[in-house]
C-alpha cells in the first residue's frame, strides 16, 4: 500500500498506471477523488488550509487501508491527500483500490474514503467573506463510517 | 515528562502547538492529563471541558479517558477531524 501526504498536487494517471504497473491479475480498478468547492454551509470560500498530525496521519490511513484489506479482495490501494493552502477547483484527496473484481474495489474504496473522513487527523480551515473559520466535523460523515460496523 | 501537542482550533486557543510536561502523581490516564491542563482555566478549562467536543491520542494512537500514560509518552489533543 501507499500512503501519502503532500503538498503537492497529484496525477490520477500516473498515480494509477504506478499501482497497476505488471500486475495482469488486476481486473477492477476503482478511485475517488475530493476536490475543493466554492461554497460551504451557504458560504463562499475563497480558499482553505489543511492542515495533519504527521505521524499519525499516515498511520490511521494505513490501518484503514489494512482494514479494507481483511474485508474485500484487495490487491493494492494507494491514498493520497493534500495539506497546505488549497482553493476551489484543487484537488484534495485521492483514493484508488486495485482488485481482481469491481465489487471489492468500489467498496474498499468507499470504506477508506468514509473512514478517512472521520478518522484521519486532518483538519480544514476556510476563508470565507466572513472571515477565516474551522470547518465543524459533520455528523453525516459519523454516520457514513458507522454503517461499515458489523451489527 | 511527556509530550503534549495541540492541533487546529485547540493550537490557536492556547497560543502553542507542542509543550513537556510532567505527568501528574500517582496512575497517571489520560482523563488526568485533560483535567491538569482544564485547570490551568480560561481557554484550556473552556476547549478541555468534559463533554466538550474534542479527541485525544496517546502516541499516535486514538485514546479515551482511562488509556494510560506513561512517562515518555506523546500525547495529543485536538478537534472532531475534518478531511477528505
Amino acid at each position: 500500500m501507499t500512503v501519502r501526504v503532500q503538498m503537492e498536487d497529484f496525477d490520477i494517471s500516473r498515480e494509477i498506471a504506478q499501482l497497476r504497473r505488471d500486475n495482469p491479475r488486476i481486473g477492477a480498478i476503482a478511485s475517488f477523488i475530493g476536490v475543493v468547492r466554492d461554497l460551504n454551509d451557504g458560504d463562499s470560500v475563497a480558499e482553505m488550509t489543511l492542515e495533519h498530525y504527521p505521524g499519525m496521519t499516515e498511520k490511521s490511513v494505513e490501518d484503514i487501508i489494512t482494514e479494507a484489506r481483511g474485508r474485500w479482495q484487495v490487491m493494492d490501494a494507494l491514498a493520497i491527500h493534500r495539506v497546505g493552502t488549497l482553493k476551489p477547483l484543487d484537488q484534495i484527496v485521492l483514493v484508488v483500490v486495485t482488485s481482481a473484481h469491481r465489487g471489492d474495489a468500489f467498496a474498499a474504496c468507499e470504506f477508506i474514503m468514509d473512514y478517512l473522513k472521520t478518522r484521519a487527523p486532518f483538519w480544514k480551515k476556510e476563508q470565507t467573506q466572513k472571515g477565516p473559520r474551522w470547518v465543524d466535523a459533520r455528523a453525516a460523515d459519523d454516520a457514513a463510517a458507522e454503517r461499515w460496523q458489523v451489527k | 515528562m511527556i509530550t503534549v501537542l495541540y492541533f487546529a482550533r485547540l493550537r490557536e486557543a492556547f497560543g502553542k502547538a507542542s509543550e513537556q510536561l510532567a505527568l501528574p502523581a500517582g496512575t497517571a490516564t489520560l482523563e488526568a492529563v485533560r483535567a491538569m491542563l482544564a485547570a490551568r482555566g480560561g481557554a484550556w478549562a473552556h476547549e478541555l471541558a468534559a463533554g466538550r467536543s474534542f479527541r485525544a491520542a496517546v502516541n499516535q494512537s486514538v485514546a479515551g479517558a482511562d488509556t494510560p500514560v506513561r512517562d515518555g509518552d506523546e500525547v495529543a489533543f485536538f478537534p472532531p477531524v475534518t478531511g477528505g
